[in-house]
């Protein structure tokens, strides 16, 4: 495995090293969005100068090039998550719509009593469409609980939860708010045992490593482009073919049919089914190129620089007087979510911002796993490959100069 | 090295005053006899205050109390809020509230709103961090409802 030239990749982020409020960036908000490289830059702005068009459209060439440049940003997404076939990836505006989707077009499947589970560590996107499901089918939502140090509580779901009631299992990856990298592929063979179905939310685990669907044997898989380096507003979902197959569209219009009559109109094969209305062209197209990058650099050596990351931060933090990490899982991506005694994250974030450190400070969209926690908020510090040790420096010292003032 | 702007901007956003009032917040409680509450939340960072406020006979505040979570922003300005609202009418404490959050979101009348509002005129340097207006203003926007006698929660967003 060759080791990364982080100094070399910084080059390609324009706004890495750029200077805030009279400092240089440092920033450490990747797990909320990633920067871009201008290779992805400069893919879009190329094709909106010189390739655009509508897809699936014109008999024209520069229509028929820009859906060939759509295919195969579908076929990257296709080997991305090592999936069977092209039909099972569906473009969607991120991972928030594509669970979404599955809980409006899976959702014929919920009936009254069944049980949907999610874990005490979901993003809100993973709770609220499954809660408003439930609500409206009369199901059960069911939560597997968490332990003290950020893990799934795995018995409790074998033994407590997951039955013959349980219809489907949503679950995160990686927990954007705690880093715990939770063992889908086993909560995977347990729900298919009892006929269940399951989601992966892979938002905060496509950036960091290899993901293999037909490894996890999920059903379902999602990620957000902004995330891996792509343009906002674009993401993937992975589905099983059979399921995509039996599924009801999610929205309807143009593209997503085959024939359209007022008696009666027939849809579209998987995956144009569901990607009613022209899509987000360049986004899709920057996409691709997103993972070409990523792939260029190697995901494996990606997963070893921010492990790195993560141990380096992790000891040194843990020094810092009144820090309490929250979240310490055996197996974690690169973020750190903490606490410092009687000081509140927003305050942690103001003064960090003004030595040029961009963190996250808040509920992270998991308020459920902040109150687990007994915490109504924490700062989150996530690294991305091309972060670097004395950048966490930076943090450290910074986190020193929010204790000098709140002494 | 920090820069000396930056120094001097956070340094005026912390003030000692604000920093005390945070440490050790006044009238920090539940008020079991309020004659009204107000609840207060910031959807975007989830700080949420439960205003309360007991009237006297003559109508007058004469005591306002809080209890919740919030920063150090959110949590002094709770702090002073009841301090400075005790006594007052609510046409008064009305006033008051327009002077404060004129003050820190205003942009010409700032010198009569800093007559307005006394010792609260600490909070002038939140100016300078618009993100943390809504933190200042919170548990103002609760307490004007509170005076309404509304009990919807309020939100800052």
């Amino acid at each position: 495995m060759k080791t990364l030239d982080v100094q070399k990749i910084r080059c390609d982020f324009p706004v890495l090293g750029k200077p805030m409020n009279g400092r240089t960036l440092v920033y450490l908000d990747n797990a909320a969005s990633t920067q871009k490289p201008l290779s992805v830059i400069e893919r879009m702005n190329r094709f909106y100068s010189s390739e655009y068009a509508n897809i699936h459209r014109g008999v024209y060439t520069l229509s028929q090039e820009a859906t060939r440049f759509v295919e195969e940003a579908r076929e990257k997404c296709r080997v991305f998550l090592n999936a069977e076939n092209t039909s099972e990836i569906i473009f969607v505006r991120g991972a928030t719509e594509a669970i979404n989707l599955v809980a409006s077009s899976y959702g014929k499947y919920v009936r009254e009593g069944d049980e949907i589970l999610v874990s005490e560590m979901e993003h809100h996107s993973n709770i609220v469409p499954w809660q408003r499901l439930c609500l409206e089918k009369n199901a059960r939502l069911r939560v597997i609980p968490v332990n003290d140090r950020g893990e799934l509580d795995m018995a409790a779901f074998q033994n407590k939860l997951l039955g013959p009631r349980t219809r489907l299992v949503a679950i995160t990856h990686v927990s954007n708010a705690l880093g715990t990298l939770n063992p889908v592929a086993e909560i995977a063979r347990l729900a298919h045992k009892v006929g269940a179905v399951v989601l992966v939310d892979g938002a905060q685990s496509s950036p960091h490593r290899m993901i293999d669907v037909r490894a996890l044997n999920c059903d379902f898989f999602c990620f957000s482009g902004h995330k891996i380096y792509g343009p906002t507003g674009i993401g993937a979902l992975y589905g099983k073919i059979k399921h995509l197959e039996s599924m009801d569209p999610y929205q309807s219009g143009g593209d997503m049919i085959e024939s359209v009559a007022f008696e009666k109109t027939t849809y579209a094969k998987p995956p144009t089914k569901f990607e009613a209305g022209t899509p987000a062209i360049a986004e899709i197209i920057g996409l691709g190129e997103a993972i070409d990058y990523l792939n260029g650099i190697g995901l494996e050596a990606i997963a070893h620089h921010e492990h790195h990351l993560l141990e380096v931060a992790t000891e040194l933090l843990s020094e810092v007087k009144g820090l309490t990490i929250i979240g310490q899982a055996a197996q974690k991506a690169s973020l750190v979510s903490f606490v410092l005694d009687g000081i509140h994250p927003h305050d942690v974030g103001t003064v960090l911002n003004e030595e040029g450190i961009a963190v996250r400070a808040g509920h992270h969209c998991a308020q459920p796993t902040m109150k687990r926690f007994g915490v109504p908020a924490t700062t989150r510090a996530s690294f991305a490959f091309y972060n670097t040790e004395s950048e966490i420096d930076v943090l450290v010292d910074g986190i020193r100069a929010v204790r000098k003032i709140f002494k | 090295m920090s820069g000396v702007g930056q120094e001097v901007k956070l340094s005026e956003l912390y003030q000692e005053v604000i920093l005390d009032h945070n440490r050790n917040p006044r009238n920090f409680k539940k008020m079991e006899n309020a004659s009204a509450v107000a609840h207060g939340v910031n959807p975007l960072c989830g700080d949420h205050f439960d205003i309360y406020i007991l009237k006297g006979v003559d109508g007058k505040i004469e005591k306002v109390s809080f209890e919740g979570d919030g920063c150090a922003i959110s949590k002094a300005s709770a702090s002073m809020m009841t301090q400075a609202a005790e006594g007052k009418s609510a046409k008064e404490a009305g006033t008051l509230i327009g002077h404060f959050v004129s003050l820190l979101t205003g942009e010409a009348e700032a010198p009569l709103h800093r007559e307005g509002v006394g010792k609260l005129k600490f909070f002038e340097g939140v100016r300078n961090f618009p993100i943390r207006v809504k933190c200042a203003t919170l548990a103002w926007r609760a307490l004007e409802e509170a005076l309404k006698g509304k009990e919807q929660p309020i939100s800052t967003e």
